[in-house]
């Protein structure tokens, strides 16, 4: 009943980085070098400078094949330069492969960006109007479809408004509207739930499905949103490097192999290597993240496990009113709670002791949601001087 | 199901699409479109709005009335020097905003280029359109200065579609090559004012072609926009002024030399555009 709609062959694509000059061409060098060359090319001597010409290769994109049937929702992860946007724009036809071939069937419309095309001066009216064209709407389709996108937007108010005056929701909604009540047979969505609250992005997705299901067309979603790719893909791509890793329908597990092999970066271990944030009363040594044998997580670490926070340090001087703990933070930097060994009633409080001292502390657990979290070193004279700097440690 | 036999899509390296032109076709609500928003957002937010489409070419024209003729004493081939140069200045500030708009039309629109698909010789092309737009404003104003001056409109009027025409594609053929070459090399952000500026001085608009020496007229014709001014004078005015058919012979030659060339180059680069731009 299915049948394939886009078929991909040994696709790659290549970027030339330039290491002689950063950004645009310039005029002048392309001039000056081609007299150059031509100097060169009359004196063999100078040649085999000429040839160091830095220039480097580079492959965004390197062998890719897949296929994707009528009515599949594609989720492509892969960290940040895997070739997922490139991949998008290559079949959004708005960059040109460098190899391979990819057979389309049907109209594609992609949704790289929200709001590509709108005009701040115009109101909501004419850029609904501008987008729609711009992504490939006709007028008459537009006309028909207005109120629909009005109305999922919720802009009735403000329609004949410049959007340069919309708050940035309004403007998010309204050109995500424009973009949910395309028509084609296959949507590229690029990164739109990045932005908006909660209640919208919920409002995207599940608009998402509904164009999906309802309509039977085939969606391709870029997202760093696992759960999101989690809940509507019945398809996963992975991408490293611009090779395909995994690729399959087993899209929980390909998430989760994803995210197993994404902790580079983020290590549940911070040690401290030299005197960084000492000071006369306390040395930090170290910090942990630990199970409950004392042994080293491994990242990424389930809201479900026993995990602990293991600070290490070092007390010089013993004050009554040290305080020594940690605050977790959300990626974007909210501070969600903190927790110091003073926080149990007074009779159960560590005792502290001139020397190195280890405190354990457990992290509560169905606590956090999925994603990454920091977690810093806090401490202080209660009450009268805060004297740690935080120091960052994720957990996802 | 149905829609399996719709035109199937194949993406390859290095070739050009065969499906380019018939996409032009279909995009054409964009080329209106774009066209209009560039229109509705000239003037935006301007207190003198579409007023501006006007003034600029009269406050130059009263400028080169001074200088060219009061001060210069220019011959103006018998006809009033007010409307000897308006009649210039329309086609040439067609013209030259034309031009300016599409050269730079590419880079303007950068944020589309890099997000979404569509033929990019849309985007030069209308942003002519909005010059043509203040030219038929203005136009206006010509014929209430020919009856200001008791100089009647003729027949020979109805030529003017033709030169707005040559007009249109020398801004098209030369802009969508400037524009091509803007994206990589912003240097013709910079060329761009000056080409203006030198064309000014190597078409009539201050002064009369009457001036150029015969052995080099046909060098001088080479300049489509000669023929351009030439004519619409020639059509403005009755027949009266000197114009002749070489000038849009050759100015016609160039005009495809152009056109062919710009078009060539562009589409060569286009495919590029999303990256480099």
């Amino acid at each position: 009943m299915s049948y394939t709609i886009i078929k991909v062959e040994n696709l790659g694509k290549k970027y030339i980085i330039d290491h002689e000059h950063n950004g645009n061409n310039n005029f002048r060098e392309v001039v000056t070098n081609n007299i150059k060359k031509f100097f060169n090319s009359i004196n063999p001597s100078t040649k085999k400078q000429q040839q160091q010409l830095k220039k480097e290769e580079f492959w965004a994109l390197k062998d890719i094949s897949f296929e994707v049937k009528q009515g599949d929702r594609v989720g492509i992860i892969g960290r940040n330069g895997a070739g997922k946007s490139t991949l998008l724009k290559v079949l959004s036809r708005i960059t040109e492969p460098t190899t391979g071939k990819i057979y389309i069937k049907g109209r594609i419309a992609s949704l790289l960006e929200v709001g590509t095309g709108f005009h701040p001066e115009l109101t909501g009216r004419e850029n609904i109007y501008l987008n729609g064209a711009i992504l490939g709407m006709s007028r008459a389709e537009i006309k028909k479809k207005f109120d629909e996108i009005v109305a999922f937007a919720g802009v009735e108010k403000f329609i004949d408004t410049p959007v340069k005056r919309y708050s940035s929701g309004m403007y998010l909604r309204l050109a995500f509207s424009v973009a949910a009540h395309l028509e084609p047979e296959i949507l590229v969505v690029d990164e739109v739930l990045a932005v908006g609250d909660a209640e919208f992005q919920k409002k995207c997705l599940g608009k998402m499905e509904d164009v999906n299901k309802k309509e039977g067309r085939t969606v391709l979603f870029v997202s760093h949103n696992m759960n999101a790719i989690e809940q509507l893909c019945n398809k996963a791509i992975l991408l490293d490097q611009g090779r395909i890793v995994k690729e399959g329908e087993d899209v929980s597990n390909i998430v989760k192999y994803y995210l197993s092999c994404d902790n580079q970066l983020r290590s549940p271990v911070w040690i401290n290597k030299g005197n960084e944030h000492s000071n006369e009363y306390f040395k930090p040594i170290s910090m942990k993240i630990v199970d409950s044998k004392g042994q080293i997580v491994k990242m990424p670490i389930s809201n479900n496990d026993d995990v602990y926070i293991e600070i290490k340090g070092e007390i010089n001087v013993l004050h009554s009113a040290l305080t020594i703990g940690y605050a977790i933070y959300t990626e974007d930097g909210q501070c969600l709670y903190w927790s110091y060994q003073t926080d149990a009633p007074e009779s159960d409080w560590p005792k502290l002791r001139v020397g190195e001292n280890i405190l354990i502390s457990q992290f509560p657990k169905r606590f956090l949601n999925e994603g990454t979290y920091y977690i810093e070193l806090i401490g202080g004279l209660h009450l009268l001087n805060g004297f740690l700097n935080p120091e960052k440690i994720t957990q996802q | 199901m149905s829609k399996q036999n719709d035109i199937e899509l194949i993406i390859e390296a290095g070739k050009t699409e065969k499906n380019y032109w018939k996409d032009l076709l279909e995009y054409r609500e964009l080329f209106y479109i774009l066209a209009l928003r560039d229109i509705s957002v000239r003037y935006k937010q301007t207190v003198m709005g579409i007023l501006w489409a006007i003034l600029q070419p009269f406050l130059t024209m009263i400028i080169f009335v001074v200088v060219f003729c009061k001060i210069a004493k220019l011959p103006s081939e018998n006809i009033p020097y007010p409307i000897y140069v308006f009649s210039a200045m329309l086609p040439w500030t067609f013209f030259s905003t034309a031009f300016s708009n599409a050269g730079n039309s590419l880079i303007a629109n950068s944020n589309l280029i890099s997000k979404v698909y569509f033929p990019r010789i849309i985007i030069p092309a209308a942003s002519i359109i909005v010059s043509a737009v203040d030219f038929t404003i203005s136009f206006v104003i010509l014929i209430g200065m020919m009856l200001w001056y008791s100089f009647y409109p003729s027949m020979y009027l109805l030529t003017i579609p033709i030169f707005l025409l040559i007009t249109f594609f020398t801004a098209f053929g030369l802009g969508s090559f400037i524009a091509a070459l803007n994206v990589k090399y912003r240097d013709f952000k910079f060329v761009i004012p000056f080409m203006v500026q030198f064309g000014l001085f190597i078409s009539p608009v201050a002064y009369s072609t009457t001036l150029i020496p015969e052995k080099f007229k046909l060098l001088y014709y080479i300049n489509p926009m000669v023929s351009v001014i030439d004519g619409f004078r020639w059509a403005v005015s009755g027949g009266k002024t000197d114009f002749r058919l070489e000038e849009v012979i050759i100015g016609l030659v160039t005009v495809v030399i152009l056109n062919v060339f710009g078009i060539l180059y562009f589409r060569k680069t286009e495919k590029t555009f999303a990256d480099v731009i």
